[in-house]
């Protein structure tokens, strides 16, 4: 039923490794994304001219390396931000390159997610919070993210996803996963089995991302029930 | 005491600069529940955010128990605004946290225990009662029950002074009433100053002790609610009190008097007295007139018969009593 390359890349494990290695540059790059799109997107936020402290100069330069950034197609800019992989961490083949081109092209998308969902937090109730004398900083970490942690990690699915279709083509720089496979072993060895367990491994990955992140978004939301 | 002296605020907007208020001289007392009053737009809820400097004035000062606000750093303002609470017409809970948990915040952002916090909230919840809804989260309450909320939140943290901003204009007349009634116990027993800010008369009538009508950013009317209600001098104080007799007024038919009662002959049945002396027929066209303190305050127009005879009977009745009267055109 399969071809002989599947049951080559069962035995060889290569199978296994590439949904590992998809799992695991997905995870690592959003994680870090996030450590860098959580406090961009809370700046955003904050800093609009109806934020709690409005900067239009801070605001305009943060939104513009943003949407720069966002302009640039994946495949393009993986190939043109490889001095700065290159810089990191001293190579520009490998999984960590494709990291740091993930993190580049998810940090400023994450910072945006961010930004839109701290904005949905009603402004009637960080009005109230000015009203107790909350500091800017409690206003952040007491009100709007603990008040938008169902948008947030709605997002992060959203994100999430995105991040792991751009993994697929890390391949282009050497990368490895479910992407390289699809490509090497399927498409350019005429295997379209192997070309479509892949595309079924992934589709099966993004439905569990987003199968958990709406059982937590919906387990954290103290609006329904 | 609130002070407010010779406030002004404008706003910059794109289609030039808006006035939002001027020339602001107000002074309500330790204790009282003070009302201001005024139709949307008139720059009641900016006037109310003046007074905790969510808005800061263009122009004047704000002084809280001596204090000019506006001169103070930004720690000290943020210090003195747990003495001037708030609560709002949304409500504005945190819908993310417990029923105890909103009412626990204020105390937690200025560095209570939690557990101590817990317990003071719970006696809150007790007073608002709503001590059985602690676990429930805001979304399972009704908007009464929100407000009561917000309320036990406000009182947190031993707030001298109560800002209210159009707190029940959201809520149903008999919950309106219950939440007024609610404050009005929190004013005789804790002692809370309370502003009450609305565009509702019957809010004003159920529990201020004096008003400020407030009209295109200017306050065209202070004093005492009885004064102000039976006897509005302003324009705009007779449209927001008497605003229902407009359409009386424009029926058709005979000669239409107004007659004030303000509070002097409240137990005397003056209109089947009258009625009954002059042998008149009389037509009531419109009434309203509460109870306050015993007394009977309010306006009534009464349409004269269309005899001239009758007519002047009654009107030369209403001369020799002591009902207070006016004609009305």
């Amino acid at each position: 039923m399969f071809s002989e390359m599947f049951y080559k890349l069962l035995d060889k494990n290569l199978l296994q490794l590439g949904i590992w290695e998809t799992i695991y540059m997905t995870l690592l790059s959003s994680l870090i994304a996030y450590v860098i799109g959580l406090p961009l997107g809370i700046i955003l936020s904050i800093t609009d001219q109806n934020g709690i402290c409005p900067n239009s100069f801070i605001n305009r330069v943060l939104g513009f390396i943003v949407n720069f950034f966002r302009s640039i197609p994946f495949i393009v800019l993986m190939v043109a931000m490889l001095p700065v992989a290159k810089f990191i961490l001293g190579t520009s083949l490998g999984n960590g390159a494709v990291i740091v081109m993930l993190v580049i092209a998810a940090a400023p998308y994450v910072g945006r997610m961010v930004e839109s969902s701290i904005k949905e937090v009603n402004s009637g109730v960080i009005e109230a919070a000015q009203s107790m004398g909350c500091t800017n900083f409690q206003i952040i970490t007491r009100v709007l993210l603990p008040e938008a942690k169902p948008a947030l990690i709605h997002g992060a699915v959203i994100s999430m996803v995105t991040i792991l279709g751009y993994s697929a083509m890390a391949a282009t720089i050497g990368g490895t996963g479910l992407g390289q496979i699809a490509i090497i072993y399927g498409h350019q060895r005429s295997n379209d089995d192997i070309t479509w367990i892949c595309v079924l491994l992934m589709v099966l990955i993004v439905q569990a991302i987003q199968i958990i992140g709406t059982f937590i978004e919906r387990k954290t939301d103290k609006r329904i029930k | 005491m609130i002070e407010l002296k010779d406030l002004c605020k404008t706003f910059n907007a794109s289609s030039g600069t808006v006035e939002a208020l001027k020339d602001i001289n107000l002074t309500i007392n330790d204790g009282e529940i003070f009302g201001i009053i005024g139709l949307s737009g008139a720059g009641k809820s900016t006037l109310v955010r003046c007074i905790n400097l969510l808005e800061r004035p263009t122009y004047g000062s704000v002084i809280i128990d001596g204090k000019d606000m506006t001169q103070l750093s930004r720690s000290e303002l943020l210090k003195m605004r747990r003495s001037i609470s708030m609560i709002f017409q949304g409500f504005n809970l945190l819908e993310q946290r417990s029923v105890l948990r909103n009412v626990t915040f204020p105390l937690e952002i200025s560095g209570v225990k939690l557990s101590d916090a817990k317990k003071k909230a719970m006696e809150l919840l007790k007073i608002v009662g709503l001590e059985q809804k602690a676990a429930a989260y805001p979304a399972q309450l009704s908007g009464g029950q929100k407000q009561r909320v917000a309320i036990a939140r406000a009182l947190a943290t031993d707030p001298r002074y109560l800002l209210c901003d159009e707190a029940t204009s959201a809520l149903d007349p008999n919950t309106t009433r219950s939440i007024l009634e609610l404050l009005d116990q929190i004013n005789q027993t804790l002692g809370v100053t309370i502003v009450v800010i609305t565009h509702e008369m019957k809010v004003i009538d159920q529990i201020c002790d004096r008003v400020a009508v407030i009209d295109q950013s200017r306050i065209a009317e202070v004093g005492k609610v009885s004064d102000v209600f039976t006897n509005p001098k302003s324009e705009i104080a007779r449209e927001l009190i008497l605003p229902q007799d407009r359409a009386a007024l424009d029926t058709t038919g005979g000669q239409k008097l107004r007659l004030i009662f303000d509070g002097n002959y409240s137990q005397e049945p003056l209109l089947s007295k009258l009625i009954l002396e002059c042998q008149a027929p009389i037509n009531i066209i419109f009434a309203d007139t509460k109870e306050y303190e015993g007394a009977i305050y309010g306006h009534m127009i009464i349409e004269l018969p269309s005899d001239y005879r009758q007519a002047d009977k009654v009107i030369t009745w209403l001369r020799s009593s002591p009902i207070k009267w006016k004609e009305e055109d």
